[in-house]
């Protein structure tokens, strides 16, 4: 791994006497592209603004490129934002949004107008110098955010659910722009989004978020398949997260039928919770199942089939290319690798300590 | 048809409306110019409005013009930083503080003025303090300063209204985007806030500035008679001398004074608001 650009050291943060952060330590390294995930409310946008330098800790340390800077003004910090609505200055045309920055570290003319160009460049909005931000699209004004904040040449850009507001079609092309911007400009990101898509297609290192503890930091294929807990197997994808018996390695019961699975080390006859990706349901005849069940619901998503498929009164929900109709008696199979064991939490504190170990 | 008839009850109910305007500003405002342009003959004539170049009167509208000016300037420089302080408050302590600027203007306008007056007399609260502590009386009632000082007091909330407004509904992360790109306080507030709160700046110079240009009652109290502005000369015209071709003469120069500043702010507004309208 490249080295550490960014340490947050025992971050704690309240708001009138709400905490919202509460001991947190994050890692950020040099040119990834790290993401806060979590529910509105998670933390995910305090952290973010501790980074810029918009809220102050009321315990802790950022540490940039070795130096304390907690105390540090935004206007003195080497990293730019790119804020959730935008934020371009309606007064002024786009050349002068994006020279702002500039200006202000007093370029030359000729430095400024070469970095407009470059940057327009960048973000494919040639021509747009004398526009005003008011007769711009949504998904323009965001490029011209993200070019403003460029120009800088920050060590580090911020990017606070910056495709939110924009239609399903524009947010998947900016999320391939970014991802092009980011590997083209070789900068960090870091990026808070809610939406676990845009997560998992974007990042190098996902930082799953709740209630200020961080739940599981790691790869996004680390956190779609391996999730530590119930909150985010729940909060990544569909999934069937059910209860269940760890009985002894490699054997779990849900509901009383034993599954084959591959984890190991959860003691004997243990609660824990298990999650099941509907694509990794195998809909077979009854007599090849684990369990049989009947299906309750058929929902056509464009790729797949949604099955709901009821078994022994728990609903289990099945992705498949093929249709069951409504009423028929199916068989259940999972393969061993596809069952994810987790530790139950006892507590919403455990479940923030699990992290830890 | 369905249309029409929708047009024609919003009609009906505007009637009263028109009828309010008709009566009492567009009838009266004929009546100011047919006085104003006509000589007491009845021929019609500009030497009403003409009147206005008579010394006296020159010197009450440049006067005029003047204490306006400096009364416009004052409040500006008294209700723009206050405004920035409140905006940048806890929402709650804000509305207080606003409440308790609003306050005043709920009383009688005349009231507070003579309450600057008992307060400002050679006699008065001021002076009876500042000797009983050993200072020297000052002379304080009857100038234009004193005026000016009642104008500010009366009016300083018409300023302060139309920039908190303006000022409060800048997005504060524009704020925070100018910080981020490096600017500091004032660079942020030259380049963003000042040009962000420009139309709330300019509802703010014109509801100080016409009133202060207009104002006779102010300058009867403050002034005592012995600073002339002209909005007292019109005053007098009408009250005392009963020339209403010469009052509506001079009150058709100074509505053309007004008419320039309501042009000038419009021209400004659209330049310094750019694409915001």
């Amino acid at each position: 791994m490249s080295r550490a650009l960014i340490e947050l050291q025992h971050i704690s943060k309240s708001y009138d006497g709400k905490p919202v952060l509460d001991d947190l330590e994050l890692t950020i390294h040099e040119n990834e592209f790290v993401t806060l995930l979590g529910p509105s409310g998670c933390g995910k946008t305090t952290t973010l603004r501790i980074l810029g330098g918009f809220e102050t800790p009321d315990e802790g340390h950022v540490i940039f490129d070795g130096k304390d800077i907690t105390n540090v003004p935004p206007n003195k910090r080497q990293l730019n934002m790119v804020f959730q609505n935008y934020a371009l200055f309606p007064h002024m045309t786009i050349a002068d949004n994006i020279a702002f920055g500039l200006k202000i570290k007093r370029k030359t003319d000729k430095y400024i107008q070469d970095k407009i160009s470059y940057a327009l460049n960048l973000v494919g909005l040639q021509g747009f110098e004398k526009r005003m931000p008011g007769s711009l699209s949504g998904g323009q004004q965001q490029r011209i955010a993200i070019a403003r904040a460029i120009v800088n040449e920050p060590h580090v850009l911020l990017l606070d659910e910056p495709l939110g507001a924009l239609d399903l079609k524009l947010r998947q092309d900016m999320q391939y722009e970014l991802i092009r911007l980011k590997n083209e400009l070789g900068i960090t990101f870091v990026y808070v989004t809610h939406d676990q898509q845009e997560a998992l297609t974007m990042s190098d290192t996902i930082v799953v978020m709740n209630q200020g503890y961080i739940q599981q930091m790691g790869s996004p294929e680390t956190i779609y398949n391996e999730p530590e807990n119930a909150f985010v197997a729940d909060f990544i994808g569909d999934s069937n997260l059910f209860p269940a018996t760890f009985v002894r390695d490699e054997l779990i019961e849900i509901d009383g039928r034993p599954f084959l699975c591959v984890d190991k080390g959860f003691g004997q006859n243990t609660p824990v919770d298990i999650v099941i990706r509907p694509e990794d349901v195998i809909i077979t005849t009854p007599d090849k199942g684990t369990v049989t069940g009947v299906v309750t619901d058929l929902i056509f998503q464009g790729v797949h089939y949604e099955i709901c498929i009821d078994v022994n009164g728990r609903e289990w929900v099945c992705h498949s290319t093929e249709a069951s109709l409504v009423g028929t008696m199916v068989g259940i199979a999972v393969d061993p690798f596809n069952i994810q064991v987790m530790n139950k939490p006892e507590s919403e504190d455990e479940e923030a300590a699990a992290i830890e170990k | 048809m369905k249309n029409n008839r929708r047009a024609n009850s919003f009609a009906l109910f505007g009637m009263p409306y028109y009828f309010w305007a008709i009566a009492f500003i567009i009838i009266p405002l004929l009546l100011v110019l047919y006085y104003g342009l006509t000589s007491e003959a009845g021929t019609i004539s500009l030497e009403n409005v003409f009147a206005i170049a008579r010394p006296a009167h020159a010197k009450a509208l440049f006067l005029s013009v003047l204490l306006s000016v400096g009364c416009t300037v004052v409040c500006l420089l008294l209700a723009y930083p206050l405004c920035l302080i409140m905006v940048n408050r806890q929402k709650a302590q804000n509305s207080f503080l606003l409440f308790m600027l609003i306050i005043p203007m709920w009383m009688n306008f005349m009231l507070r003025t003579y309450a600057w007056q008992s307060l400002l007399e050679k006699h008065g609260v001021l002076n009876t303090f500042l000797n009983t502590i050993g200072l020297p009386s000052l002379h304080l009632i009857n100038t234009p300063g004193a005026i000016i000082f009642g104008m500010v007091y009366d009016f300083l909330p018409f300023m302060i209204l139309p920039i908190y407004n303006a000022l409060q509904k800048i997005d504060p992360n524009l704020i925070h985007a100018a910080h981020d790109l490096g600017a500091g306080f004032w660079q942020t507030l030259w380049k963003v806030i000042l040009p962000l709160s420009m139309p709330g700046i300019i509802s703010g110079i014109t509801m100080v500035f016409v009133p202060g240009l207009t104002t006779f009652v102010i300058s009867a109290l403050l002034g005592g008679g012995k600073v002339l502005l002209i909005g007292n000369v019109i005053e007098q015209e009408f009250t005392q001398a009963y020339d209403w071709h010469l009052g509506s003469g001079l009150s058709l120069v100074l509505l053309l004074f007004i008419v320039i500043n309501m042009i000038l702010s419009s021209v400004f507004d659209r330049e310094g608001n750019g694409g915001l309208l």
